[in-house]
């Protein structure tokens, strides 16, 4: 198997983007990834989109063939991925995978999702279609719905509080609001969604106990990445990004059939095979961007990976650890709580943010400083098909 | 513009008296104080100037709630509309939103329109509901008759409180109202009517001083601006 680098990356701002169709903004994103790698006139051999809503909510299919023939790639080889929430990361895998085989030798990968184009009502029910059709759905389930019952578990087993939540919901808004890719770019206050007596509107219950500004938004948006093998890379002209290892697991598809719902399982396995192709540790990480559809993810999936003891993430949240400059800085872009989470961009948004990271290239106040290794976790489902991507800066 | 003061008398419609709304202040989401208070019908040539921007803005129906507004406000400046109010809400003395409404009758609201002019804070329902709170405690009204432009809108008000659809058409567009009670008011009102009366005197000061603008530019793009805010 080769080292993949990760030689071009793009994004557009996410946020809601009525001007533009889907296809647009898988279109810009791809373009400002394949300028930023450098290729020129040079083709890719392949094509990856990871697109969950183009057949929902565009009534749109076959997406990635139509990107080969707007971005006139052709004829490179397409194809279209879904993986629900985890579509992203699925695509990195599929390009990763195409390129450390041999079978490639440069592939670009899209991730996309134009969800504003639908009442939040329709959004959220599009979402829900990953639940289980028979024993889930038809009673009203939604992700919300899942992520609050999930919240409530997790505070009664490990004593996770509501400031703890609000923590992570005020760490990454306000992060958002440096990251000019951001959908959500306004910072928040304890006081205002929390202590005053006004939070009781500012930040109403939407799935109890997660409030309004425990919760994503629900965003347009695109990303893309440049895959080639690092052997090819004679003289880079921006520090090579590997990905050095990559894991993925399942787990069942409802809640209730888990041991303990608590325990995100494939996280942890996921995370644990990312780790072992990489040779690295979790404390080798220096900069992660986690799944925080909702606040409580951000905190489980941090123990579920392995930064922090089952219990402690809240408490380390709390006390500021994963904040830039803290032990392991966590969604420095704003996470999804306020980059957004256009559900199929968001696996490769997370590597094109760490990709900055690693190479050194964002502006003091979001740069984690000597970044070398990072860590992204793509949850799909509600944790039952989990992607996991070390990355680590090489010296050439 | 000379003006025939006796055929005035005729033009201009009857006003009931109307209890002045206490001002009051709400923390908002970002930490930031947004003061609530009446606005003077004098207020109203420098209020426009923030609505006339917002015109020209498609999205979320912007450009109705905004032409209808203009025009009511207009009205009420020159004295074509019975019984007018306005509600605004400044940040910093800065102008972030309108609503308007007046009395149909002396038990009866007729609910007009709510313009936020900074998005993304809920200032839309902190004013919508400071509007309810008028005419149900300060004007000691009965209901409120309502519709909603925007789908948002709908969501706030309709759902949120909620209010009863009824057949009574509602004086903008003739649609059918929605109905907000006493009953349901004092119902919603925990959860949604927020605020701290009275005003600190160095916020009352600063927001009394001057209702300051955003410029036409800020304003277009905190409404419509790519983000989506």
């Amino acid at each position: 198997m080769r080292d993949v680098a990760v030689i071009g990356v793009g994004m557009i701002p996410f946020g809601r983007r009525d001007e533009d169709t889907l296809m647009d903004m898988l279109a810009y994103a791809s373009l400002k990834a394949l300028d930023d790698a450098g290729l020129g006139d040079k083709s890719v051999d392949a094509v990856y989109v990871g697109n969950m809503g183009g057949g929902v909510i565009q009534h749109q299919t076959a997406i990635a063939s139509s990107l080969v023939d707007r971005l006139s790639l052709l004829p490179a080889a397409a194809e279209t991925v879904e993986n629900g929430p985890a579509s992203g990361g699925s695509a990195v895998k599929a390009g990763l995978l195409a390129v450390a085989s041999g079978y490639y030798d440069t592939v670009l990968v899209v991730g996309g999702e134009k969800m504003r184009e639908v009442t939040g009502w329709r959004a959220t029910d599009f979402v829900a279609t990953l639940t289980h059709p028979q024993v889930e759905y038809p009673y009203g389930i939604t992700l919300p719905g899942m992520a609050g019952m999930f919240t409530r578990l997790y505070m009664e087993k490990y004593g996770v509080t509501r400031e703890a939540l609000v923590s992570v919901a005020i760490k990454n808004q306000e992060m958002g609001g440096l990251n000019p890719y951001a959908h959500v770019e306004m910072a928040i206050t304890k006081e205002g969604i929390f202590d005053d007596p006004a939070a009781i509107v500012n930040n109403p219950v939407a799935a109890d106990p997660l409030h309004l500004y425990d919760a994503c938004p629900v965003s347009d948006g695109a990303a893309a990445i440049v895959l080639c093998p690092l052997e090819m890379l004679k003289s880079p002209a921006k520090p090579p990004v590997i990905i050095a290892g990559f894991g993925q697991a399942t787990d069942t598809q409802t809640l209730q059939e888990r041991e303990d719902p608590t325990d995100l399982k494939a996280v942890t396995l996921a995370a644990q095979q990312a780790f072992e192709r990489a040779r690295l540790k979790p404390s080798d990480i220096h900069v992660a961007e986690l799944h925080d559809a909702f606040t409580i993810l951000e905190i489980a999936e941090s123990e579920h990976v392995g930064f922090f003891k089952k219990g402690e993430g809240a408490k380390a949240a709390l006390a500021g650890k994963t904040r830039l400059g803290g032990q392991i800085p966590i969604n420095v872009s704003g996470g999804l709580k306020a980059r957004g989470h256009p559900v199929g961009a968001t696996g490769v948004a997370q590597v094109v943010d760490i990709v900055w990271q690693l190479r050194h290239e964002l502006p003091k106040n979001r740069q984690v400083k000597n970044a070398q290794n990072g860590l992204t976790v793509n949850f799909g489902g509600f944790g039952n098909n989990v992607l996991a991507f070390v990355l680590r800066r090489v010296e050439k | 513009m000379p003006m025939d003061m006796e055929l005035e008398q005729v033009l201009r419609p009857k006003q009931y008296p109307m209890a002045p709304y206490p001002p009051k202040v709400i923390t908002l989401a970002n930490g930031k104080k947004m003061v609530v208070r009446q606005a003077a019908r004098e207020d109203v040539p420098e209020i426009l100037k923030s609505v006339h921007p917002c015109l020209f803005i498609e999205r979320d129906y912007y450009d109705i709630v905004s032409a209808r507004l203009y025009g009511e406000l207009l009205a009420w400046y020159r004295y074509r509309v019975k019984s007018e109010y306005c509600l605004i809400g400044q940040v910093d003395g800065y102008l972030v939103g309108v609503v308007n409404g007046r009395m149909e009758n002396e038990k009866v609201g007729m609910s007009y329109h709510t313009l936020a002019i900074d998005r993304g804070l809920r200032i839309g329902s902190h004013l919508f509901a400071a509007k309810m709170e008028y005419h149900m405690e300060y004007l000691n009204q009965e209901e409120v008759l309502i519709v909603a432009e925007s789908p948002i809108g709908f969501r706030r008000w309709m759902i949120e409180y909620p209010l009863e659809e009824t057949n009574i058409p509602h004086e903008l567009g003739g649609g059918d109202s929605w109905r907000l009670t006493r009953e349901t008011y004092f119902k919603a009102k925990p959860r949604l009517v927020v605020g701290e009366r009275p005003v600190p005197e160095d916020l009352w000061e600063q927001a009394t001083r001057a209702i300051l603008f955003a410029d036409d530019e800020t304003i277009r793009e905190r409404i419509a601006g790519l983000k989506g805010r």
